[in-house]
């Protein structure tokens, strides 16, 4: 293993890891939130960032967005990409709740139940982006779908650049670049608003009211219904976030992009305990600088190796993860 | 199988009928799917075969069924099991992949089906005594050296870089080029199939202080990792192999940043085509695109079954007969199988074509 290419650039390697476990981390606020109050795994939340992906895609291609305009057109960009990919992500995480998961709940179906509607959900969208804006448009009306140039979906499809690389800091140990930063800074920040809204407002309460004992918190009159539709649109928006923040990072998206985030970020939750808004953030990050010192030990093939070693191995010394379960329940 | 040739000396009549004359063949490949932009143009080549040959022999209706695989071995298993059972198809044209083709050459081989390849090139594929297999293009081990040929003769460069996707086809590559460069190669890093983020990768490229950087395998990993290594400010050259000639590839790339980029082909450029016609216009006039890669390759592996028609073959036995002794030019090399299937590797060309503006154009024929 290659221990001196790891040590000699350790700062380095920190700061990748970061903000690879930034993305991480916003995606996984979604799988925590939903488990926190329903107990229930949303595997469909990882295309709910797979569509935010494609509303960043889409928003700055209508615009014709690119790095070379002003920093004021830039901060538009973001900002109306940032808005388009959380309400298609709030909206398809919303209609996924309505859709699959209330008739469920209705009928009090069994766990298992809701667990297999999650995993089709998450087919039928993943692969209603990867056939239908391929094939379908091409193959059923030729040319009459030109909206972004080409068909896409299945193909990796590149984003314009709209915040070029560049590095901002240099400190010797390591060089942090403009959009590390800005995805370091904005996920922390995506994650703090989150946690005020959480702990501090009386819709919050709300939420920790139903994760804590559903029954009696509609007795004292929370609308749990609307609670459950709250967390899935919070949930939805900081994918949207994600969203960006990877088209910002990357610069690519494609019609499964969702599914190794997808697992990563539950891998992620699940680390920091899952239901626990701050072990998100903690198993997100922890797991992106894993995955960056395991492949600069040994070869990128070999991250997933590592994050799930990690995780086996905190889990046996930690059944609940490092932050345990919370959302209400263990600790209000 | 030599012994059978004498069936050749049948010679062409076009005035039979179409109760004996013709016949159906299938083309199997990834013609939908993340890899459809290397596969679709053989496959409209050898379309584009099909109908001229109809056009000029009336009497002798070849038709020509698409099974889309998306290059995926598991999805072309049922595909190879149907044809070898449904005896109307007297032969294959494909697999696109090599990974598609290992995994099906043993059941058209129990069919007692031909198979003739536009662009499959893992060189083990000839290797195993499969008398079904036979490709019209090189193996992997003309373009391995070929991409290190360039890289030491046109580039000149000593410190390489060297990354695969662990695939049949990348790994392979990547292990041919990394011999032939030998200490050339400062540092290699394995990604996996379907990686987004390279920032691992990246460091180690930094950290090499390479000025060259080869990617084995396909648009998926080397697109997102191109855009990357510039993003980070790499300002060395990129090479990659025929998994990359895909007008994808520059686009997920981004213009500025696939600018340069290097990809070699045993598909030579279309303008280069021979027979007498203007291939690439024909092309263009009936699909509306440039012909892509193995365009013309795709052409070849048709005429030779619908040369095997005319010739009145229309039983599977005769036509694997007539296509181990087939031996006439093609648009794109002289093609005459050796006993494995293999066209004369003096005949096989490896080009390199560069991305020019997002398009991928042509840049020289490779030095040998």
């Amino acid at each position: 293993m290659n221990f001196d290419a790891l040590f000699s650039q350790l700062g380095q390697h920190t700061i990748d890891g970061l903000s690879k476990g930034a993305i991480y981390a916003l995606v996984a606020l979604g799988y925590t939130l939903v488990y926190g109050v329903l107990r229930l795994i949303n595997f469909a939340h990882s295309e709910v960032f797979m569509v935010g992906t494609f509303a960043v895609l889409g928003a700055w291609t209508v615009m014709g967005a690119n790095s070379k305009d002003s920093l004021g057109m830039i901060l538009v960009y973001l900002l109306v990409a940032l808005a388009a990919a959380a309400i298609a992500s709030a909206g398809v995480a919303l209609a996924v709740e309505r859709i699959a998961y209330r008739p469920l709940r209705k009928k009090n179906a069994p766990s298992l139940v809701f667990l297999i509607t999650a995993i089709g959900v998450s087919t039928v969208l993943m692969e209603t982006f990867g056939y239908v804006l391929d094939r379908g448009f091409s193959a059923f009306a030729p040319g009459t779908w030109n909206g972004f140039g080409r068909p896409f979906g299945r193909v990796i499809a590149g984003m314009p650049t709209v915040v070029a690389q560049k590095p901002l800091l240099d400190l010797g140990i390591f060089t942090i670049t403009n959009t590390q930063l800005i995805v370091i800074v904005g996920a922390i920040g995506m994650m703090i608003a989150l946690d005020v809204f959480i702990n501090r407002t009386r819709l919050g309460r709300g939420v920790r009211a139903v994760a804590q004992d559903p029954d009696t918190a509609a007795l004292m009159g929370v609308n749990k219904d609307r609670v459950i539709m709250l967390i899935f649109v919070l949930g939805g928006a900081m994918a949207g976030g994600a969203a960006l923040l990877y088209g910002l990072k990357l610069g690519n998206t494609v019609f499964d992009v969702g599914f190794l985030i997808g697992i990563k970020a539950f891998t992620a939750a699940v680390l920091g305990g899952i239901g626990n808004l701050r072990g998100a953030l903690l198993g997100g990050l922890l797991l992106g600088v894993i995955e960056v010192y395991g492949a600069t030990l040994t070869q990128s093939n070999w991250e997933d190796v590592w994050a799930f070693a990690v995780l086996v191995v905190v889990l046996m010394f930690r059944p609940t993860g490092l932050l345990g379960e919370s959302l209400g329940r263990a600790r209000a | 199988m030599i012994a059978m040739a004498g069936c050749q000396s049948a010679g062409p009549d076009n005035n039979q009928g179409s109760g004996t004359c013709g016949g159906k063949i299938a083309i199997f490949g990834a013609f939908s799917g993340g890899n459809a932009g290397i596969v679709t143009p053989s496959r409209d080549g050898a379309k584009l075969a099909v109908e001229k040959f109809n056009a000029a022999n009336p009497n002798c209706k070849v038709t020509m069924v698409e099974f889309d695989t998306e290059g995926d071995p598991a999805k072309a298993t049922p595909v190879a099991n149907q044809v070898a059972a449904d005896q109307s198809f007297v032969a294959v044209i494909g697999g696109h992949f090599s990974g598609e083709s290992r995994a099906t050459m043993k059941t058209y081989e129990g069919g007692g089906l031909v198979m003739v390849s536009p662009s499959a090139t893992a060189t083990d594929l000839t290797t195993t005594g499969n008398k079904a297999f036979h490709r019209v293009v090189g193996n992997d081990d003309s373009q391995g050296p070929a991409i290190s040929n360039y890289i030491s003769k046109v580039w000149k460069s000593t410190k390489v870089f060297v990354t695969d996707d662990g695939s049949a086809y990348g790994a392979a590559l990547a292990n041919t080029v990394k011999s032939k460069l030998g200490t050339a190669v400062v540092a290699s890093d394995k990604v996996q199939e379907k990686q987004a983020d390279f920032a691992a990768t990246i460091a180690k490229v930094k950290s090499s202080g390479a000025d060259v950087v080869f990617h084995g395998g396909y648009v998926r990993e080397a697109a997102p990792l191109l855009k990357q290594l510039r993003g980070a400010g790499f300002t060395g050259k990129f090479i990659g192999g025929d998994g990359l000639y895909d007008a994808e590839f520059a686009k997920a790339a981004g213009t500025t940043e696939s600018e340069g980029a290097i990809i070699t082909c045993p598909c030579i450029p279309s303008d280069k085509a021979k027979g007498g016609f203007n291939f690439a216009s024909e092309f263009k006039a009936k699909f509306g695109t440039d012909p892509g890669p193995y365009a013309a390759e795709g052409y070849d592996s048709a005429t030779v079954l619908l040369d095997g028609f005319k010739a009145g073959k229309k039983t599977r036995a005769e036509m694997l007969a007539w296509v181990d002794s087939y031996n006439k030019a093609g648009l794109t090399k002289t093609i005459k199988f050796d006993d494995k299937g293999e066209v004369d590797a003096a005949n096989v060309v490896i080009w390199a074509y560069t991305v020019k503006a997002g398009q991928v154009v042509a840049d020289q024929e490779i030095p040998k």
